[in-house]
């Protein structure tokens, strides 16, 4: 389950990084739209990239509680664990 | 952050952005001189931006009917179309539009936003799905988040990139509404609808086709993409604007189900809002005929739409995949386009600057709209502007 979590968190982050502004780090806690400026439609674009790494489907309204790395992490780990 | 605050920290964002001394986002037009021209900041300008495609907007008939319309009805219906805005000319226009199409039956409604809000929010609901073509208008993601149904996008016109995400869909797929658009507003490409119509059979989905800017662009009599691809049965409902080549301003929707008449007692965006003015039920009127009859008037739009991709083609501007009446420069940031746009502002021509995050991929768009009544001579005069502007930008 852990590993399983960690494997998400570090496939995110490496999608993750080619949406944000480069020269920032990528770490769990960080803010997607204050700290690593992906705005609403990078957001949309960066989730079906999520949707095809891990072969899952992410509905765009439930992005409205997803602030930070570490949210989206979970959301995709509820959604694996769902399905 | 106060509520006032973020308007502020917006309204900065935006004139850091933008020239001084013209208001690009709300260009005061003040004087109408006919359907391509008209006088901004004391000069004339060519309208090359308007969605005016069949040039209808000055049409005798049109004009003739909402002056009768008005003197015998009223400047207004005020009220729904629920309660006493359904006058006879609002009926009798769904019954042209059902016959126009062939289909059963038409709901006429006061915008197309509000038909796209109206018909997405009344065919789906919490525990259904809607997979939406990612370059899909904003009408069409607002009637998603009405709708309160899962939404999914799709990768622009990749019909692999559907199939995939119905299929991880499973059996979800038989409450799943698909919605695309016959030509797309921001690149001006066309679905491709035969291979729509065939996923969405096998995977047993509905599918909602939003012919805004076709209707009167393509096919015989100008149903729109549907009747260019000959797959009027393949579509679920078709949604529709009066504001484009009707010259007018609402929204339609027609359909061969049945349960198309139950929208008008469960879609709020038909029931909360007044009903078109008489005027506006009786130019559009005489508009349908006039673009069913308008197979001359399609012709002449779609030579200037095809002189003017290959003329930009030609100078080097990148473009989108196909010609059509809406033809899209994609420039690679705001500064670049904010100057072509001012550019053709100052040789008098207006056209439509889209910056992020409206314009698909991170992209700025200046937008131009080719219209039936565009002469040789204007339509010379716009490419060799293009040609000018493009030795001084890009040089
Ligand atoms: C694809 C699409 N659908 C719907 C609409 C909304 O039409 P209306 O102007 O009638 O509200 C537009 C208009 O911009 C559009 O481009």
């Amino acid at each position: 389950m852990a590993h399983d979590y960690n494997n998400i968190l570090q496939k995110l982050c490496h999608h993750i990084g080619r949406f944000a502004s480069s020269g920032i780090e990528i770490v769990p806690e960080s803010d997607l739209i204050n700290q690593l400026a992906i705005d609403s439609v990078k957001l949309l674009n960066l989730v079906m990239e999520i949707e095809d790494e891990f072969d899952i489907s992410v509905p765009i309204n439930v992005l409205a509680d997803v602030q930070t790395v570490r949210d989206l992490a979970d959301l995709i780990h509820k959604i694996k664990s769902a399905s | 952050m106060s509520l006032l605050d973020k308007l502020d920290t917006g309204a900065a964002a935006r004139k850091a952005l933008l020239p001084e001394g013209i208001d690009v986002f709300g260009t005061p037009i003040e004087e109408v001189y006919s359907s391509t021209e008209a006088r901004v900041g004391g000069r004339r300008i060519l309208f090359f931006g308007t969605n005016n495609y069949l040039g209808l907007t000055f049409a005798p008939e049109c004009l003739q009917a909402a002056h009768k319309a008005i003197d015998s009805e009223g400047t207004g219906t005020t009220g729904s179309r629920m309660a006493n805005g359904s006058y006879s000319g609002h009926r009798a226009l769904e019954k042209e539009f059902a016959d126009f199409y062939h289909c059963r039956s038409s709901i006429v409604f006061t915008t197309g936003y509000q038909a796209n809000l109206a018909m997405i929010s009344g065919l789906a609901g919490t525990n259904d799905v809607i997979l939406i073509d990612g370059d899909s208008h904003a009408s069409i993601y607002d009637g998603c988040r009405l709708s309160g149904a899962e939404i999914i996008r799709f990768r622009h016109n990749d019909m692999a990139d559907m199939e995939k995400r119905l299929r991880r869909l499973g059996e979800r797929t038989r409450s799943t509404l698909i919605i695309v658009e016959g030509i797309y507003s921001m690149l001006g490409d066309q679905a491709p609808l035969a291979d729509i119509v065939k996923i969405k059979n096998s995977y047993g989905s509905m599918l909602l086709l939003d012919e805004a800017h076709s209707l009167g662009v393509l096919g015989q009599t100008g149903q729109g993409l549907v009747e260019e691809a000959g797959l009027i049965d393949g579509v679920d409902f078709i949604t529709g604007t009066f504001s484009k080549s009707l010259g007018s301003i609402g929204g339609y929707c027609v359909s061969n189900h049945l349960q198309l008449d139950q929208i008008r007692y469960v879609s709020r965006p038909y029931i909360f809002t007044a009903s078109p003015s008489p005027a506006t039920i009786a130019s559009t009127r005489a508009a349908l005929k006039l673009l069913r009859d308008g197979t001359e008037l399609r012709k002449k739009l779609w030579r200037n739409a095809r002189k003017l991709y290959s003329r930009l083609d030609e100078l080097g501007y990148l473009l989108g995949p196909e010609p059509g009446p809406v033809i899209a420069t994609i420039l690679h940031s705001p500064q670049q386009a904010m100057m072509l746009w001012k550019g053709l502002f100052d040789y008098g021509i207006y056209v439509n600057l889209i910056l992020p995050p409206a314009a698909p991929e991170g992209n700025s768009l200046v937008r131009c709209s080719v219209s039936a009544a565009h002469t040789e001579e204007q339509m010379d005069y716009v490419g060799n502007t293009f040609a000018e502007l493009r030795k001084k930008i890009f040089k």
